[in-house]
């Protein structure tokens, strides 16, 4: 008797978005929206700390999509932030290009630069190719800072030129009725708000794509993943380039904000690596809603407490190596797991109808 | 009281349950096999007596003492110690250095010294100063028995000393066992080879996915039994 | 030609000193395989405990060092028996992290007992001694010895780690911990152990750092980009590696400084980046690995 010729047929669906997520969907529009709008009531000083947040935010995701999924442990992604400002700095001062216009031609320039790094740096494995990276960002450093027309090793500034060329600018200071300085760091404002939620949306992209499903497996189990056909070195390669790019971009609108570039400030340690590894162990690795909890409250702490100076820094180094230590997976990691929470779902689910 | 003995061992791989709840005992001078098909659960069963997976501290006794939860070091301190599967020599090491290291956790009395070992496997003699990765694959199990009675064990667990080698290679590795229970050490031996295991054996445990099938000793056991025991019906 | 003459025998004493600040980096990566992110910053803060011994005690910095080294042995131990054994796993991550957190807090503190001030190891008339080789060449007598240290220091290290038994742990630990474990070695002890030799190290590397030239909290970074270099070069596992990796970068470096003094320090990056993709295994690399 054949029993399975009685029983109805199954079918299987793959599932990633939950109830949780669609809520998330809902009140992300939202948000958006709001920051949007945001400078019509908002303070100047509001405006400007919310560029900081909005384009930490947005390394710190680039980050953990290198570190926390492709495996990458970068300590050198300030070469990108940097070079990314440079780029601007040269296409606008001597190419005299529209600032926002430099920006994305930044990001593509990076990712070429990023070619050559990749293949010199991926001969470096687990550890040492953090440190490699880090070698390759003082090479950067030390490369631009012989560069003469760019200010060499003291830096230069953008000239009023280039920062009154910014498109929007006389159509933010009629509608919004404010002077100059403000409009350009407004503009600055709603393209950072862009990068950033570019920088997410393209993040989510990839992980809920083939390939991100494949650098999930690559995140929980390198061996595993290779046994199964994933080329690892190709997908690895793709998001250091991507991540390049972003970061690039991101440099970019930083020193175009700032006005101000020198190869010791653009290539920082501290602010482009320190600052974003925290953020992202603290809010969550290999999570997408970690960053965002991690640079909340980092922009918090930072705003309050880096008047401390020294003491301030030894602070974050300390509840670095604790959070580490007894808590891996971060506060969002640790909430996540506790209730089972996710905003932007990239896992994917089985589901079986009839 | 028996030397060595397991009461409800058990032991995990992450969420997957590898053994469920293993009686055995040992006594001194014994010679104990354990049989069964791959995967059920004969290499974890030893590592979990060697003390690389931890569990309740008294599901091993040794000499009535509670090891179960004790770490490996610690262990072997106490006379237990393990030939790996699959050898595991130390490559940056020489034949000579591999059995001194051996001796590194020697803290009992007993005969067993280099020279000792040397005449157990004198050809390793000849080669105490090569690289381990050259030697032959007979050659290399005599370097790790050798190793682990460096440290003069009361206890000797052999897991699979016989896989990958030649019968006569086999035989003369296993020409050595009666040299080393007359110095006072007691074997369990993990085998594939059930034939040899049989013959060198006072008692027999047959493993089937994690739990005891069958235990006896060896010319008591059919060759019914042993075959049900070990493919299961 | 004198001048290059010059450049190549500055840079082979340059290289003794980056094999000093090496060797501490290639023994930790050797036993534990550990990559320390302060590491750089540990040396810094060994010549700041040099400095303060030599002051408070009133001792020329030669003799400071002997009543340092066993100090900073139970440092490095304690630090590797609290802290970094708990790094201890496959994940890359946490040893990576808790050792950059470490690298800010060291610098950071330095910063605050001691402020961003350049300092100075003194030992009177030997900074300044020099041999002359004829040809208007002349050796400085604290470069010689940094070199014959370093091959003092590395002579020492493959003695330790080939004909003693706690050299055999090492080597065994590091290249199957599981077995080392079978053997009766306790790792964290061991680990322990070779992490306070690896500050032993460090701190003769900080003793001639600071006589050799000025130094502050702030450049422990580029010293481990260096000793990182000098390893990668001469390949890993390989002690006298490390020697001929530091004494490549140094003479990288002081070639490239002949050509434009601002380009020494740029020099020795791309030569290390050169060698990493025509002999990424190094010069010397170990048969394994």
């Amino acid at each position: 008797m054949d029993e399975t010729a009685s029983r109805p047929a199954q079918t299987f669906r793959i599932k990633t978005a939950g109830r949780t997520s669609h809520v998330a969907v809902v009140a992300a529009i939202a948000i958006l929206l709001v920051l949007t709008l945001l400078p019509v009531f908002a303070s100047r000083t509001l405006i400007q700390d919310m560029i900081f947040l909005f384009y930490m935010l947005a390394l710190a995701q680039c980050w953990n999509l290198l570190a926390g999924y492709a495996g990458l442990i970068s300590v050198g992604q300030q070469a990108f932030v940097g070079l990314g400002g440079y780029l601007l700095f040269a296409l606008t001062l001597v190419g005299g290009l529209n600032p926002l216009l430099a920006i994305p031609i930044a990001g593509v320039i990076a990712a070429l630069f990023a070619l050559p790094t990749a293949l010199v740096v991926f001969r470096l494995r687990g550890a040492y190719f953090a440190i490699g990276t880090w070698v390759v960002a003082e090479v950067y450093r030390l490369g631009f800072a012989q560069v003469k027309p760019l200010g060499g090793g003291t830096g230069t500034s953008l000239t009023p030129a280039v920062t009154s060329s910014v498109s929007g600018i006389e159509w933010v200071r009629m509608l919004l009725d404010v002077r100059t300085p403000a409009a350009r760091d407004i503009i600055s404002y709603w393209v950072a708000l862009a990068l950033m939620a570019g920088t997410l949306a393209a993040v989510y992209l990839i992980l809920r794509s083939r390939r991100g499903l494949a650098l999930g497996a690559i995140r929980d189990h390198e061996t595993a993943a290779a046994s199964v056909g994933v080329d690892i070195y190709r997908i690895r390669f793709a998001v250091y380039v991507a991540t390049a790019a972003m970061t690039g971009m991101i440099g970019a609108l930083v020193y175009l904000q700032k006005a101000r570039i020198s190869p010791d400030a653009a290539f920082a340690v501290l602010d482009w690596t320190a600052y974003v590894i925290f953020i992202v162990i603290i809010g969550g690795i290999g999570t997408m809603e970690g960053p965002v909890i991690g640079a909340i409250i980092f922009y918090l702490m930072q705003r309050y407490l880096a008047d401390f100076g020294a003491w301030y820094l030894i602070l974050l180094g300390v509840l670095g190596i604790l959070v580490m230590l007894f808590a891996p997976r971060g506060l969002w990691g640790h909430v996540a797991e506790r209730y089972g929470l996710t905003l932007f779902p990239t896992r994917r689910r089985l589901v079986v109808d009839g | 009281m028996p030397l060595l003995e397991t009461r409800q061992l058990t032991a995990f791989y992450g969420d997957f349950q590898a053994l469920f709840g293993i009686d055995t005992t040992l006594d001194a001078s014994e010679t104990v096999a354990i049989i069964g098909a791959n995967g059920a659960g004969k290499s974890t069963f030893l590592k979990a007596i060697a003390g690389l997976i931890q569990g309740e501290p008294d599901s091993v006794l040794l000499d009535g003492a509670p090891i179960g939860a004790r770490p490996a070091a610690e262990i072997v301190r106490r006379g237990v110690a393990l030939v790996p599967e699959g050898r595991r020599l130390f490559p940056s090491l020489t034949v000579e250095e591999n059995l001194l290291i051996g001796g590194y956790g020697r803290k009992l009395p007993g005969p067993w010294t280099l020279d000792r070992v040397y005449a157990l496997f004198p050809v390793l003699r000849e080669r105490r100063h090569s690289a381990t990765p050259t030697l032959s694959g007979g050659q290399q199990q005599m370097v790790a028995v050798g190793r682990a009675l460096m440290s003069n064990p009361r206890v000797l667990l052999c897991d699979e000393i016989s896989l990958g080698l030649a019968p006569i290679v086999i035989a003369d590795i296993y020409a050595g066992l009666p040299r080393i229970k007359a110095e006072g050490t007691s074997v369990v031996l993990v085998e594939q080879d059930i034939v040899q295991a049989m013959k060198v054996a006072n008692r027999v445990y047959c493993f089937q996915e994690g739990r005891l099938s069958l235990t006896g000793r060896p010319r008591d056991l059919s060759r019914e039994q042993i075959h049900r025991a070990y493919f299961g019906s | 030609m004198t001048g290059w003459l010059d450049a190549l025998i500055q840079g082979v004493l340059l290289g003794g000193l980056y094999a000093l600040l090496a060797a501490g980096l290639s023994l930790m990566f050797g036993v534990m395989r550990l990559v320390n992110l302060a590491h750089g910053d540990l040396i810094v803060l060994a010549a700041f405990a040099i400095l303060v011994l030599a002051g408070k005690l009133g001792l020329d910095p030669f003799v400071a060092v002997l009543v340092a080294l066993p100090i900073l042995f139970v440092v490095g131990f304690a630090l590797q028996h609290v802290l970094l054994n708990r790094t201890l796993g496959r994940d890359l991550l946490p040893p990576l992290l808790v050792t950059f957190g470490l690298s800010i807090i060291i610098e950071n503190g330095l910063l605050q007992l001691f402020s961003a001030d350049s300092q100075r190891l003194r030992s009177g008339a030997i900074e300044t001694a020099s041999i002359p080789l004829g040809g208007g060449i002349a050796v400085g007598v604290v470069p010689l010895l940094t070199l014959l240290s370093a091959i003092s220091m590395i002579v020492l290290l493959n003695l330790i780690f080939y004909r003693t038994p706690i050299g055999r742990a090492f080597r065994a630990t590091s290249d199957d911990l599981e077995v080392a474990q079978l053997m009766g070695v306790d790792h964290r002890r061991i680990f322990a152990v070779a992490m306070g030799l690896a500050f032993v190290v460090i701190t003769i590397a900080a003793l001639y750092l600071g006589l050799r030239a000025n130094f502050d909290p702030t450049i422990g970074p580029a010293r481990l980009l260096y000793a990182f270099e000098a390893v990668i070069i001469g390949g890993l596992g390989s002690f006298w590696g490390t020697l001929a990796g530091g004494i490549v970068l140094g003479l990288a470096q002081t070639i490239g400084a002949r050509i434009d003094p601002e380009w020494q320090i740029l020099a020795g990056h791309l030569a290390f980046l050169a060698v990493l993709v025509i002999r990424p295994r190094g010069l010397f690399p170990r048969a394994q690995d």
